[in-house]
């Protein structure tokens, strides 16, 4: 265990050193937040009614996404480690003593935890100072505030499990550019990134819900402001924590089967 | 003691001709070739053994240090390390072997030197006295004090070489796997890598396998020499087997490798 922690310590010391980086992402960020309230405003303008979630709740739910985005972006996967199996420097982990795939998964955690804690903060605190119904506003209460931390924990552990499932799959395809789009497109769309879950068409929601891409970052964020039932809750908390246990079981299959057969690139 | 007993790998290799109409066709119909990169290689290797490990380029030489260590695993055939199979084990089996590909690097590129030598203390889960007892002897003999502080990016080839040593030596394995390991170094550097390596045989028994193509490498360091062409074993022997007349130990090289036509 004390190994993948040095990996996870690493990684995050080496996050924390890109400043200007974070800097320019806050930047993005509040802009792409302020531009997407203003959108859902308009609408909301036409008719509240006919909108599954009050507007402050859509509001909270939009500046939460923007403070944790890296922690759910699919896109913001490992070129180092595409590279390493591309150009065969894998080797060298190969020759460790350790898990490839915890050593993966440690890695990756650390990456976007440590992206996230320099990003959140400014982004979380200016939003709750945006007047009422523009800003974020506070937890439903202690008990949602719990289960917020949880599902984002688990969400983001879905998102990496995923993302792990694309560098193993990259033993086989070498090119990792198919895979790549494909899975940043669905994830995007379905996981909640482009428009909350519940504001697509009702048959499509229930389908939606039972995907694991719906145990990203759909959860959390809906949690946070009480816009889900007791009931509803429950049935999401599990699903996450089913679906992380099949996508690491699967990632962890691949990966044994990937280092039976692996060819080292380059020599 | 390392056993390699008629051991195959192969790996195929999609072939076409130049060009964008050969890529097309390439499209609907690709061809193969099988490369048996090794072909039934046998070879046992004692403990405190050190082993030179010639060729040509192409002979399979990486790819036997690959399936030693555990990275691949070989079509057919047997291979026991200490008692352990490398590809079936490998976790158990990489903690007790350290390796060098010269032409690959395991530092962590943007810290300095020594946070990546932290990161395989805790890996290696190496005990702190162990760990500061290995770092101090490292850093005498390859003189790393100057550059453990840098980054691994700002290093020079010969300077990253032996930070890349030094690495592979921490956990104190007992046996050696160097893969050309003084490819692109000065006199200076290629002189104390040279001389670290032997210290290493002497001092800690380590048993050591060489590849290379310098010579020189195989002159100093080992009496015996494995030469490996076309993926067969085809003389286990010492340097003075293959050394003929008054010539340089480079020329009978080549006329060895000519007269086996490899």
């Amino acid at each position: 265990m004390k190994k993948y922690l040095s990996f996870f310590r690493l990684r995050f010391a080496m996050g924390l050193q890109y400043r200007t980086a974070a800097l320019a992402g806050i930047t993005t960020q509040f802009a792409w937040g302020f531009m997407e309230i203003m959108i859902f405003h308009a609408f909301y303008r036409a008719d509240a009614a006919s909108f599954p979630m009050h507007f402050s709740a859509t509001a909270s739910y939009i500046w939460l996404q923007q403070a944790f985005l890296v922690l759910f972006a699919a896109w913001m996967m490992e070129n180092e480690i595409f590279d390493s199996i591309v150009n065969g420097n894998i080797v060298y982990e190969l020759c460790r003593p350790v898990s490839i795939y915890n050593m993966w998964f440690a890695r990756s955690i650390a990456t976007r935890v440590s992206k996230a804690v320099l990003r959140c903060f400014p982004i979380l605190v200016v939003a709750a100072f945006i007047p009422h119904p523009y800003g974020i506003e506070a937890p439903a209460g202690w008990l949602h505030f719990f289960l917020f931390v949880l599902t984002l924990i688990l969400g983001l552990a879905v998102t990496v499990s995923f993302c792990l499932l694309i560098y193993v799959l990259t033993f086989f395809t070498i090119s990792p550019q198919g895979l790549r789009m494909v899975f940043i497109s669905a994830v995007e769309f379905f996981a909640g990134a482009v428009i909350p879950l519940p504001f697509f068409p009702e048959k499509v929601q229930r389908i939606l819900e039972l995907l694991p891409f719906a145990a990203m970052q759909n959860v959390a964020l809906r949690v946070y402001s009480g816009s889900m039932s007791p009931a509803e809750m429950k049935k999401a908390i599990l699903l996450q924590v089913c679906w992380l246990a099949i996508i690491v079981s699967a990632g962890k299959l691949l990966c044994t089967l990937a280092e039976k057969k692996i060819t080292v690139q380059g020599g | 003691m390392i056993t390699m007993e008629h051991v195959c790998k192969s790996y195929r290799i999609a072939k076409r001709n130049a060009g964008f109409r050969e890529a097309c066709k390439a499209l609907f119909h690709r061809e193969y070739e099988v490369i048996h990169a090794l072909n039934d290689v046998s070879f046992t290797i004692g403990d405190g053994e050190m082993v030179g490990y010639i060729g040509p380029n192409g002979a399979g030489k990486s790819s036997t240090i690959k399936i030693l260590s555990g990275i691949l695993t070989p079509d057919s055939g047997t291979v026991l390390v200490d008692g352990r199979v490398p590809c079936k084990d490998r976790i158990r089996h990489v903690r007790e072997i350290g390796v060098v590909f010269g032409q690959r690097s395991q530092l962590w590129w943007d810290v300095p030197v020594i946070d990546s030598f932290e990161l395989l203390k805790d890996i290696y889960s190496i005990p702190d006295h162990q760990y500061r007892q290995s770092l101090e002897e490292l850093t005498e003999l390859l003189s790393l004090a100057e550059l453990l502080r840098s980054p691994a990016r700002q290093l020079s080839l010969g300077q990253r070489m032996r930070c890349e040593i030094a690495a592979s030596l921490l956990h104190q394995p007992r046996i050696l796997f160097l893969d050309e390991p003084t490819i692109g170094l000065d006199a200076v550097s290629k002189l104390a890598v040279r001389d670290f390596i032997l210290r290493q045989n002497q001092t800690h028994g380590t048993t050591v396998i060489l590849t290379t193509h310098d010579m020189q490498d195989i002159e100093s360091l080992t009496r015996r020499i494995l030469l490996i062409g076309r993926g067969q074993i085809l003389m286990d022997g010492t340097l003075d087997d293959i050394r003929t007349g008054s010539g340089s130990i480079d020329e009978a090289i080549a006329d060895l490798y000519r007269s086996y036509q490899i």
